[in-house]
């Protein structure tokens, strides 16, 4: 996971509230076993024309498909973006279109641990904010965002300061690009014991049989 | 085994995540420890490829149970055994073959246990009150029906999983909605369930762990309760629990993964003690009589979007919020829907009778009694897709297929199917369907087509009338021609 301590960039708007991840990424594209590739199939549907002579051809209309937004690696948007599916999917697409953070209001809990996952940081503004940030860069695709991850922080190139809220764990594995498995392992030795407790529990196995012995042979 | 306990009243969620603490680092998420991860192939090969970059195994085989189904052909037996879809034939293969290398139990299409995951876990009875369930799938907030606590995860989580059989949580609050009387006429489980995302908002729960209690979900029994905490993420909740009782003491007994013998009546001892105590504190608490709902139907795209099926198209002046209002507008351009028609005007092309959310034999059963003795609209093309290998054979014992085909139903093989339409089996653009699953999002069922999520009984009355229908007024007068179908105003069609 690459690491990101100060994200300046322009920003790509995208003013509408619930974003679903079947918006972010449509299911026919879940069918892969890859992890990479999925950038051209970041909002699908959206960036196409969806009926008439033109059907199938580049939407002009969506912000995605703009020129002068071309090089967003930031993506602005409304409250409870990622809402529904679980795919992570939807965080890869965003991340390998080549966004490295997403502003908004608030933030569907499972895309939220997913974006996490994958490095990209998600800025939680409140509504007025995100509303200011979103009309500047409406009006004018060369507005300019910085996200200070270290100092929690978003300004523009037009004097707009806000703080963020991140929990300080999230903070940390992102500021230096930690591998979550790896962080867990640190505690192998408390896992092994809870264990080897736990098992006694069979009313909480899935199975009846008799569980296999486990240790943390895994680094 | 000696679990920690603190003072103090405590919620069935409390308890089962205490028992499940394997650390508490400070300042750092807690480490739950994990009792069963669900497995099926569309959000699990790049973890398994991920173990095998890293070189690590995979830490206890036993906790995981493996099935098909998103990506299945429902059409026929033959059609699942050779998938002709080849990118789909790969997933499934791969799945296959990292269960056969890491040794998980795989329950593959034609397998008697075959299912949707979530439908599979009940089944079998490895599903079991204060288990903690994840499942690279969002709707694996199902299993809280049985006081377990279960929820959805991404890929690098399912990895994490494998890895560690934990996952790094950081704690979510607690929400009780209880929900009390008697339910009227014609209301359901899924009413109840969409009346309470209509109400809360689709984000109303987030990042809590939602309690259903009272005297009308005392009263379900466990195939309603599986339909109300399968769409507690409809409303962001981190997932949806019900305390275990008799109800679901007496579902399990017997299934093939249930504990036997004195076993069980040791487990049941265990179990009983899952609930929340008297005096327990809520973060969030909401009551809401019975009496009040009414069977709902969405009309927008997105579940919160959802009204009583004796009421009319909203128009974007009803929303709560100005960023409501857009979505409501975008909703209703997309849905093709005119403010203030009537929704029982509202003309239908599919029916979709699955997912689940609502392919259990119940479901089946009250959709069947609807439509027997009547036949599906000249203009609808109508669907029944079993949640599981199981529903399906005890559906054909009961002779329920043979209502359906002899209705115009196309009765089908077991699986996701047109819940997301990653199979053949998908809307055409434009099209309108009325749906048991849980998803109205633009898409969803096929790129264009028009989701309306309902119980299974509205669902079969609207594929015998054509358009949708409140249940309460079935079956339809004598007078009614059923199949002529109503053609809703505003272009509805
Ligand atoms: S039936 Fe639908 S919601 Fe349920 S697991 Fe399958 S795709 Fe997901």
């Amino acid at each position: 996971m690459e690491a990101i301590r100060i994200l300046t960039s322009t920003a790509a708007p995208l003013p509408l509230p619930n974003i679903d991840t079947d918006q972010i990424i449509p299911k026919q594209f879940l069918k892969r076993i890859e992890r990479t590739g999925y950038e051209d199939f970041l909002f699908y549907d959206w960036r196409r024309i969806q009926s008439g002579p033109n059907v199938g051809q580049p939407n002009p209309d969506f912000v995605l498909n703009k020129p002068e937004h071309q090089n967003a690696k930031i993506l602005i948007t409304e409250k409870n973006f990622g809402c529904g599916s679980s795919r992570e999917h939807a965080a890869w697409a965003i991340q390998q279109f080549g966004f490295r953070a997403v502003i908004a209001p608030s933030f569907a809990d499972i895309f939220f641990s997913n974006a996490g996952k994958n490095g990209l940081i998600l800025a939680r503004l409140t509504e007025d904010e995100v509303q200011t940030l979103l009309a500047r860069s409406s009006a004018n695709p060369k507005h300019t965002i910085t996200i200070d991850l270290e100092q929690q922080t978003v300004k523009d190139d037009q004097g707009f300061q806000a703080h963020f809220d991140i929990d300080p764990f999230r903070k940390y594995c992102l500021l230096n690009g930690l591998d979550d498995i790896g962080l867990t392992l640190r505690y192998a030795a408390a896992l092994d014991t809870y264990e080897h407790k736990h098992d006694a529990a069979f009313w909480l196995a899935p199975k009846p049989d008799a569980p296999a012995t486990a240790t943390s042979e895994n680094r | 085994m000696s679990h920690p306990q603190t003072l103090g009243p405590q919620t069935l969620f409390e308890k089962v995540w205490q028992q499940h603490v394997v650390a508490e680092p400070t300042g750092e998420p807690t480490i739950i420890y994990v009792d069963l991860h669900l497995v099926h192939e569309v959000t699990s090969p790049q973890a398994f490829d991920g173990l095998r970059l890293a070189g690590r195994k995979l830490r206890r085989p036993d906790r995981h149970i493996a099935t098909v189904d998103h990506n299945v052909p429902t059409t026929s037996a033959q059609d699942r055994l050779v998938i002709a879809d080849q990118i789909s034939a790969r997933q499934v293969n791969a799945l296959r073959s990292n269960c056969a290398e890491f040794g998980i139990e795989f329950f593959d299409v034609q397998d008697a246990a075959q299912g949707i995951v979530h439908m599979i876990g009940p089944e079998l009875g490895a599903t079991k009150p204060g288990m903690t369930i994840v499942c690279g799938d969002s709707h694996t907030s199902t299993h809280g029906a049985f006081g377990a606590l279960a929820f959805g995860i991404g890929t690098s989580e399912v990895e994490h999983v494998m890895a560690t059989q934990t996952l790094p949580q950081s704690k979510p609050k607690t929400f009780r909605i209880n929900i009390e009387g008697k339910l009227p006429h014609g209301v359901t489980a899924k009413d109840i369930i969409l009346d309470i995302i209509g109400r809360i908002g689709t984000d109303g729960a987030t990042g809590y762990v939602v309690e259903y209690a009272g005297s009308t979900i005392r009263g379900l029994s466990m195939e309603e309760r599986m339909t109300i905490c399968n769409m507690s993420i409809e409303a962001g909740a981190r997932a949806g629990m019900i305390a275990a009782d008799e109800t679901t003491f007496a579902y399990l007994k017997g299934r093939q993964f249930a504990p036997q013998g004195a076993a069980w009546d040791e487990a049941v001892a265990h179990w009983r003690t899952l609930r929340s105590d008297d005096g327990a504190l809520f973060d969030r608490e909401m009551t809401i009589h019975a009496a009040e709902l009414a069977p709902s139907v969405t009309w927008g795209t997105s579940p919160g979007m959802v009204t009583r099926v004796d009421a009319t198209v909203p128009s974007a002046d009803d929303a709560r919020s100005e960023a409501d209002r857009k979505s409501y507008a975008r909703a209703l351009e997309y849905m093709d829907l005119t403010p203030g028609i009537r929704i029982e005007d509202i003309a239908v092309d599919r029916v979709f009778i699955g997912s689940c959310t609502n392919a259990r034999i119940s479901d089946l059963r009250a959709a069947a009694a609807v439509v027997q003795g009547h036949h599906v609209a000249a203009t609808v093309r109508a669907m029944v897709v079993p949640g599981s290998q199981r529903v399906k054979k005890q559906a054909e014992a009961e002779g329920l297929d043979q209502v359906f085909r002899a209705a115009g139903f196309e009765w089908r093989e077991p699986g996701c199917s047109m819940c997301l339409g990653m199979n053949p089996d998908i809307l055409q653009p434009g099209e309108r369907c009325a749906s048991t699953s849980n998803r109205n999002f633009e898409g969803r069922q096929g790129r264009g087509g028009r989701t309306h999520l309902l119980s299974p009984a509205m669902a079969a009355a609207a594929a015998v009338t054509g358009h949708l229908t409140d249940i309460r007024k079935w079956p339809p007068t004598e007078n009614a021609a059923p199949e002529e179908p109503v053609l809703a105003q505003g272009g509805a069609r």
